[in-house]
């Protein structure tokens, strides 16, 4: 019954041997954190958190600028984060030092926000900056930080 | 050995650096993030939003979107009258340097943020051929850039248009919902600079988070809801002309 049996060995070795061929190249290819959670680079979680950041974040900011914070806390101005309008500064948190931050345009900076515009939810404080105040600097009266004029420096009627 | 004042003395300088480090923190160090501890997701809150494209610009300088190209965006719509199946939707430069007055006469007008939806059961990931996008175990989906081939199956494949090919890199990119940070117990970039509070990060998995609250207490819906995407990006206000 098995005396033609030699074929059949030499078959059973070709294919024993790309079996093993396949699961070499398998381990070589794929790398060892592919499945770790799913299929994919289970890795790939770790390299994309090390990416350095470029906002500090507020309490960074509020550990040196403690005047500044204290002077927000009394006006609208509490909770916008000081890097929304000074911009990304996490390279001046590490090292204050290295990048000083560059004193801002009021006239282009407060109208980004309180720009008159249809669309602005009604409670939001807006003005047409033409009529307002003609393009002059808004911090020519308000105060970035606490931005209420006070009654003795109100000028003319408008507000 | 006996504690004099003396040795008291001489421990105060040593025990007041000390503390200054602890008072500084270190934002970067994350040994105790979990992946099985958060189950991210975002907040919009339409009533809030002034439309000024801050966090456009922030996810452009805290991720170097490449020109031209939104991770997030905001739309103004305006819906005349009655059109409400009709909306007029524009977003100029993704709305980056805000939008210019609009000359709109009868009708409603309101800006709508949008980014990835970080789905639960995104579209996006599962038509990927190679494993290369996927859904990490705190609910967030990424891309493995050095596994991308570009194929471009997941940018047709995302039903809110949240994807794009890099024009450096040839690999398809998406907001991670600022991965790096959220992971060392940071906000994400448009949260932190959001003037008005319109966005919030929330972790679904945190019981302290005030996401239950909000979420029990107002009308909160999600985009595309019969696309059953399981978008973890909840809306406010949110009109039903939003597309």
């Amino acid at each position: 019954m098995f005396e033609d049996i030699e074929h059949l060995i030499r078959l059973a070795v070709v294919m024993a041997i790309a079996v093993v061929a396949f699961l070499v190249l398998r381990a070589a290819v794929v790398p060892s954190s592919f499945g770790q959670y799913g299929h994919y680079r289970g890795a790939a979680i770790a390299e994309i958190a090390a990416r350095p950041i470029a906002f500090a974040g507020h309490d960074v900011c509020g550990a040196c600028h403690t005047d500044i914070v204290e002077q927000k806390k009394l006006g609208k101005h509490a909770v916008v984060s000081c890097e929304a309008c000074h911009g990304a500064l996490a390279r001046h948190g590490d090292d204050p030092t290295a990048v000083t931050p560059t004193k801002l345009d009021t006239s282009v900076l407060c109208s980004r926000c309180h720009e008159a515009n249809s669309a602005k939810p009604k409670s939001f404080p807006q003005v047409v900056t033409a009529d307002h105040s003609g393009g002059i600097g808004c911090d020519t009266c308000h105060q970035p930080h606490t931005p209420k004029i006070e009654e003795k420096i109100a000028t003319g009627g408008k507000k | 050995m006996d504690v004099t004042r003396r040795h008291l003395l001489l421990l105060l300088p040593a025990a007041a650096v000390a503390w200054k480090y602890v008072l500084a923190g270190t934002p970067e160090a994350s040994p105790n993030y979990k992946l099985s501890e958060h189950w991210w997701s975002m907040l919009i809150d339409i009533p809030k939003c002034i439309g000024c494209g801050r966090c456009v610009r922030a996810c452009a300088d805290e991720n170097d979107v490449p020109d031209g190209y939104y991770r997030t965006w905001i739309e103004r719509y305006h819906v005349a009258d009655w059109k409400v199946e009709r909306p007029e939707v524009e977003s100029p430069h993704g709305g980056m340097q805000g939008f210019p007055p609009n000359e709109s006469t009868a009708g409603k007008d309101f800006f709508v943020p949008k980014l990835c939806n970080h789905c639960a059961d995104s579209p996006c990931t599962q038509v990927c051929p190679v494993g290369a996008t996927f859904i990490t175990p705190d609910g967030v989906v990424l891309v493995d850039k050095t596994y991308c081939l570009g194929c471009r199956y997941c940018v047709q494949a995302c039903p809110y248009g949240c994807r794009f090919i890099n024009p450096k890199t040839n690999t398809a990119e998406k907001c991670t919902l600022c991965y790096h940070r959220i992971s060392k117990g940071l906000t994400t970039a448009c949260c932190e600079v959001c003037p008005t509070g319109a966005r919030q990060l929330a972790d679904l998995k945190n019981p302290k988070d005030p996401i239950h609250e909000f979420l029990r207490t107002h009308a909160v819906q999600v985009l595309k809801p019969h696309m059953a995407t399981g978008s973890k990006v909840f809306y406010n206000g949110m009109d039903g002309s939003v597309r």
